[in-house]
């Protein structure tokens, strides 16, 4: 496909469905409507199938039930949803399913309101649900990221055999930018038929069974552990980062999703004006990439946190990748509000000068 | 002298395992109905079954087949996610009363209303047996549990929800029957009620529901004979045996 100019939503949807996603599970809520809408419109004519569920509870087990028979399923929600699917997800974690989780986060905490915060990240990259897991997390910065980072989750799922998120807020939902989707490559569906449910005859009568129960502490104890070290390989393999102008940098301002698209247009204005400023970007939230932190330069005085969070929620990993050696300080908005670039202008002079 | 034999372990039963269900217990009963509909139907190989939490959990040990263990109530969404995906595919769901009529009652209602081809197996034991006795959705009126130790009071608790007639409301379910799991003679009108229930969704029809009226002896607290006596004498009366709705 030539590069279109799309609606992150519909970005999204349309990336998923290059990427062999033929079933759909949701629930409607602000401000992600268009991927449910698009994909009802969109999956018949691929052969597959949108149901919209009763409720988030229910569009994450109805995922967990396709994804348990080894074919590409997905659902998106936003903020009130996810904390409700929080259950399903600790669950297909636990059963080691692969599936895609699309988060287009609004204002909370409650109802709040539905427009774009970033205050989903700690539930975000603490699993949000009961026990010992944890969910990759990818946080695009632009459409195109938006759209390659979904068919990015769905090869990550599927290698790990865990549930990955997209983590988008509003804003990224409903922008409109030049996209190019491309189909990625899916393996058909029987080459799961190792672990995945509804393939006893291709696996010759053996049955297989996909639970999370695990009654005895030594079997859990075991499967705990067997879960940590997948983790671990996906802490070593899958973190993601971006660095930005930081070279010569003596102030780093660090920011995912949209805000770091207001601090890149800061930095560029701010550099203009000969202020050594740059960026480090996570792309994974989890695993938080470390990396990226602890390879700044020495010219590094202190770094600036920006986010739509009242409660600055990614700073604190930040503090543990710098290991609290270089200052941190904090700006942003929240409520519904970006952080304007005049703002972070503003405040990386005050660091800078003071 | 040439050797009948007159009975065996239905086809689809794990022989080496041992069930962990407390003696006198109808989900055995249950689990055997379930068992020889799908050996009858010769479906072993292509059906999928979702186990609750309850004390069916580990039902996925005793049945041959492919298995998903749900979160508790949420069986009728896991099984729709399976059959949205595989149409081809059996796909059932067993759940107490607690699973279905408490937690899961959202899920069960939608996954009925919407009527993809599914078979429900719904155990109606009045009680949450695996948590160890707390009043459930479907405990009688006066009838003592841990958490109504004076006897369940509709003043507080409500009244005891008559699920099928509920469910037998909606336009989507293709078959509701209520069943009982205490004497032959009903066991007999159960084992078919199962089969129809299977064999309807072979048959591609709407979901089928079969209520099977169940014993707790455990948290009753009676003899597994007593039990099957008090379900007849005050289950019955509350939750009428027969079919609540057919499409035929
Ligand atoms: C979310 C959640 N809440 C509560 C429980 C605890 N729990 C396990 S089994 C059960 C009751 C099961 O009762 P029922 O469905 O009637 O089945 P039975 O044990 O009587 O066969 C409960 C409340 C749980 N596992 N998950
Ligand atoms: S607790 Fe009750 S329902 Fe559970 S196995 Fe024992 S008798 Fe059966």
């Amino acid at each position: 496909m030539a590069r279109t100019l799309m609606k992150g939503t519909e970005a999204i949807a349309e990336a998923a469905i290059q990427a062999g996603c033929k079933y759909f599970f949701g629930y409607p809520i602000t401000p992600q409507n268009e991927i449910p809408e698009y994909m009802s419109a969109h999956l018949p004519k691929v052969g597959g199938m949108y149901l919209q569920a009763e409720s988030e509870i229910a569009s994450i087990n109805l995922v967990m039930g396709g994804a348990s028979t080894g074919y590409r399923v997905m659902t998106t929600s936003s903020s009130p949803g996810i904390s409700l699917m929080s259950e399903g997800i600790s669950y297909v974690a636990m059963a080691e399913l692969p599936c895609v989780i699309v988060n287009i986060t609004r204002g909370g905490p409650g109802l709040g309101n539905i427009l774009p915060a970033q205050g989903d990240y700690t539930q975000a990259t603490r699993g949000g649900g009961h026990g010992d897991y944890s969910v990759p997390v990818l946080a695009p910065g632009n459409l195109q990221e938006a759209v390659d980072f979904t068919q990015d989750a769905f090869d990550l799922s599927q290698k790990y055999r865990t549930p990955v998120m997209v983590l988008a807020d509003g804003f990224m939902g409903q922008m409109m930018e030049a996209v190019e989707i491309k189909p990625r490559k899916t393996e058909d569906p029987v080459s799961n038929a190792d672990w995945a449910l509804g393939w006893r005859d291709e696996r010759g009568g053996q049955r297989r069974i996909v639970y999370s129960m695990h009654l005895s502490p030594d079997e859990l104890e075991a499967h705990d552990t067997h879960l940590q070290e997948k983790y671990a390989r996906i802490r070593t393999n899958e973190a993601r980062f971006e660095h930005f102008m930081t070279d010569d940098a003596e102030l780093i301002v660090t920011s995912y999703g949209t805000t770091s698209r207001v601090c890149r247009s800061a930095i560029i204005n701010l550099r203009e004006e000969g202020f050594k400023v740059g960026m480090v970007r996570p792309i994974t939230l989890w695993p938080f990439p470390s990396a990226g932190y602890s390879s700044l330069p020495k010219s590094v005085k202190v770094i600036l946190d920006v986010e739509m969070s009242a409660a600055f929620q990614m700073a604190d990993d930040v503090r543990l990748a710098t290991q609290c050696e270089i200052p941190l300080m904090t700006a942003g908005r929240w409520g519904g509000y970006s952080p304007s670039v005049r703002q972070i202008e503003e405040k990386c002079k005050e660091l800078l000068n003071g | 002298m040439s050797e009948t034999q007159v009975f065996s372990m239905p086809k689809v039963w794990n022989a080496d395992v041992h069930t962990h269900y407390c003696p006198g217990c109808t989900h055995g009963v249950a689990h055997r109905l379930v068992s020889e509909a799908i050996d009858e139907l010769g479906i072993q190989n292509k059906t999928i079954g979702i186990a609750p939490v309850g004390c069916a959990v580990l039902m996925h040990q005793y049945l041959d087949l492919d298995f998903i263990e749900a979160a508790h109530g949420r069986a009728p969404a896991v099984a729709s996610g399976i059959k949205a995906v595989r149409p081809d595919k059996i796909v059932f769901t067993y759940q107490g009363d607690g699973d279905l009529a408490s937690i899961g009652m959202g899920e069960i209602v939608h996954a009925m209303n919407r009527s993809l081809p599914l078979t429900i197996i719904f155990v109606n034991n009045a009680i949450y047996g695996m948590t160890g006795g707390q009043m459930a959705p479907t405990t009688l009126l006066g009838q003592k549990s841990t958490t109504s130790p004076s006897g369940r009071d509709a003043k507080m608790n409500g009244y005891p929800i008559r699920v099928s007639e509920m469910l037998a409301t909606l336009a989507g379910p293709a078959y509701i029957e209520r069943v009982a799991l205490t004497q032959p003679k009903y066991i007999i009108k159960a084992k078919q009620a199962v089969l129809k229930a299977f064999k309807n969704q072979a048959e591609g029809r709407g979901v089928s529901f079969v209520e099977l009226l169940s014993t707790c002896p455990t948290n009753w607290g009676m003899r597994p004979t007593d039990a099957c006596k008090w379900l007849e004498e005050h289950m019955i009366p509350y939750y009428p045996l027969g079919v609540l709705k057919d499409f035929q």
